[in-house]
């Protein structure tokens, strides 16, 4: 049994979620292959050969590639899905936009957003805003899976694969027009150690990054913020921790003026230590919370700049 | 043009799921149900394209249609977009729990017959959130896709769609006809009128069945089981940030 990871780019290298992906899949086989797709990929390439555990990196480029294009995405792989059992990417914007199409290339039901491994044809997934687990057993002969990246260790670096080039599809019916990213200094949200979030009781886009952004550069985290928040216009939307947006997993979360919706704990209630700071007792972000502070946060979060030093 | 919307009958969005005793499933039993949102932004949409809202030209949009595959119930959620301006409605239906692949096969053969120029749908249900049939039926039907929409624009015989990606935002142009997935805030839906409510009672719902179609909806997947996720216990309320910093410290978190 042979697994094909496709790599999460990012310029010259490849995302931590690669990695993470990468550990998924050597529960499933001892020879994973990674494609990294896009144009002008080869350093990528070779930094994705460094990833332990991993038998060759096959290299995929067009122009249709380079913006990640599902047409694209899906031709290459379908040319290549031959020779593997299963065909896993990390549940990225990406990979969830072009797996399913590839799944459905296959006549495969495509498994999105695992978070266990059971065995090689049994997995665990969030349905339900992550209120339930379901655990599931794929008939398929060839499976194609999103992984949560938050739920799996990064596999290490030490290997030395080789880098092989194979035929990069082009984009057809789609094209690309273009990018807003937005530009940061902060870790990314995703694969960053400490998160700090903000809500609602912010108020305005100015009061948001007033006070989260400090705190923010003080801890070296990353910002996020609750679907209320990102709704009422006071972050952008890719700063959204929640099912619907980011699900995010770090050592320390710390949740300001956030109440706490379902779908706002489904996005971080596996952070390892959360700290919440809100005015009203009762939130329900309390009953997730290690430590909470009762208060409003435009006394408690000065107090805790001090503190910090 | 002619554009189809896809809609689910789900668990509503406020009520929070609760994991069956047995671990068979979540209880939906005398449990609130109602369009799943994703796709009411999809409906809202349309009908703006074809009323020429906001940025979008009049006349683009001729035609809304609606379609569901679900239970006998899900007439009511074709209704509610009827009410709020669709303009026929399809009922494919099905006791079962069909899997994203099932789906995208019966939708691919709803869009040969009704031939639209856009599929327009939520990007996930919010019951199974597998996020898939709008990129299977776009794979199926060999058409381009535009997931996660926070824009759309259609001229020129084409969706120029701007796409919510990690890390903010990816503009793409798609040849029409395409399949657009919608996301969060692409517009709020409207509630629909009284007015518009009665006269969507005498739009048209056809009622047809899965083996109408003659297309392969076996299960792939297995449900082993359905459990509720580890509770994590409530921690300890703190005097101050003093307090907080410390026992962040001690933790090895700061």
């Amino acid at each position: 049994m042979a697994v094909l990871v496709i790599a999460d780019r990012d310029g010259d290298t490849v995302r931590d979620s690669t990695h993470k992906t990468v550990t998924a899949a050597l529960k499933l086989s001892g020879d994973v292959d990674i494609l990294v797709i896009g144009q002008g990929s080869k350093a990528a390439a070779d930094a994705a050969a460094k990833i332990a555990g991993v038998r060759k990196v096959l290299l995929a480029e067009s122009a249709g590639l380079g913006h990640q294009l599902a047409e694209a995405v899906e031709a290459t792989v379908v040319g290549l899905a031959g020779g593997y059992d299963a065909i896993l990417s990390p549940a990225t914007t990406d990979g969830k936009n072009f797996m399913p199409r590839i799944a459905a290339k296959l006549d495969v039901a495509p498994i999105s957003e695992i978070i266990e491994v059971v065995s090689k044809d049994t997995f665990v997934r969030p349905i339900y805003a992550g209120n339930a687990l379901e655990t599931i057993q794929s008939g398929d002969a060839k499976k194609v899976i999103t992984v949560r990246p938050t739920s799996f260790d990064p596999a290490g670096d030490g290997g030395s694969a080789k880098v092989e080039t194979v035929a990069g599809a082009d984009a057809g019916k789609a094209a690309f027009v273009s990018d807003e990213m937005v530009k940061s200094d902060r870790p990314e949200l995703g694969a960053a150690k400490i998160v700090v979030s903000g809500g609602r009781a912010m108020g305005s886009a100015e009061e948001f990054h007033a006070v989260m952004d400090p705190l923010a550069d003080r801890l070296g985290a990353a910002v996020g913020a609750s679907r209320a928040a990102v709704d009422a216009g006071y972050a952008p939307n890719d700063y959204q921790v929640g099912q619907t947006g980011k699900v995010v997993a770090p050592a320390l979360y710390i949740a300001i003026g956030i109440s706490g919706a379902i779908q706002h704990l489904a996005g971080m209630k596996d952070s390892k230590v959360i700290v919440a700071i809100n005015k009203d007792a009762d939130a329900p972000i309390f009953q997730v919370a290690d430590y909470g502070i009762v208060g409003d946060y435009k006394v408690v979060v000065p107090e805790l700049m001090k503190a910090l030093g | 043009m002619k554009v189809l919307v896809p809609v689910k009958r789900v668990i509503d969005y406020n009520v929070k799921a609760r994991v069956k005793a047995d671990q068979t499933g979540v209880d939906l039993a005398n449990v609130k149900m109602s369009m799943n949102p994703f796709d009411e932004i999809a409906v809202e949409e349309a009908v703006r394209m074809k009323e020429g809202k906001e940025h979008h030209a009049a006349g683009t949009v001729d035609e809304i249609v609606v379609v569901s595959i679900g239970v006998t119930q899900a007439q009511e959620t074709i209704r509610t977009a009827l009410a709020m301006g669709a303009d026929r409605g399809l009922l494919i239906q099905s006791d079962a729990d069909l899997e994203p692949l099932a789906v995208a096969k019966l939708l691919k053969a709803v869009v040969d017959e009704e031939k639209p120029d856009l599929v327009l749908l939520g990007k996930q249900s919010i019951d199974g959130d597998n996020n898939a049939v709008g990129q299977m039926l776009a794979a199926l039907l060999d058409w381009p896709q535009a997931t996660f929409a926070g824009k759309i624009v259609l001229a020129n015989g084409k969706a120029t769609v701007t796409r919510e990606v990690d890390g903010g935002l990816q503009t793409l142009s798609a040849a029409l006809p395409a399949v657009v997935s919608v996301d969060l805030r692409l517009n709020t839906p409207r509630y629909a009128s009284l007015p518009n409510i009665m006269k969507a009672k005498k739009k048209e719902i056809a009622v047809k069945a899965v083996a109408d179609y003659g297309v392969d909806t076996v299960p792939r997947l297995k449900v082993l089981k359905v459990t509720a996720p580890a509770q994590r216990a409530a921690g300890i309320k703190v005097a101050d940030a003093a307090e907080l910093v410390s026992k962040l410290k001690i933790v090895g978190v700061l």
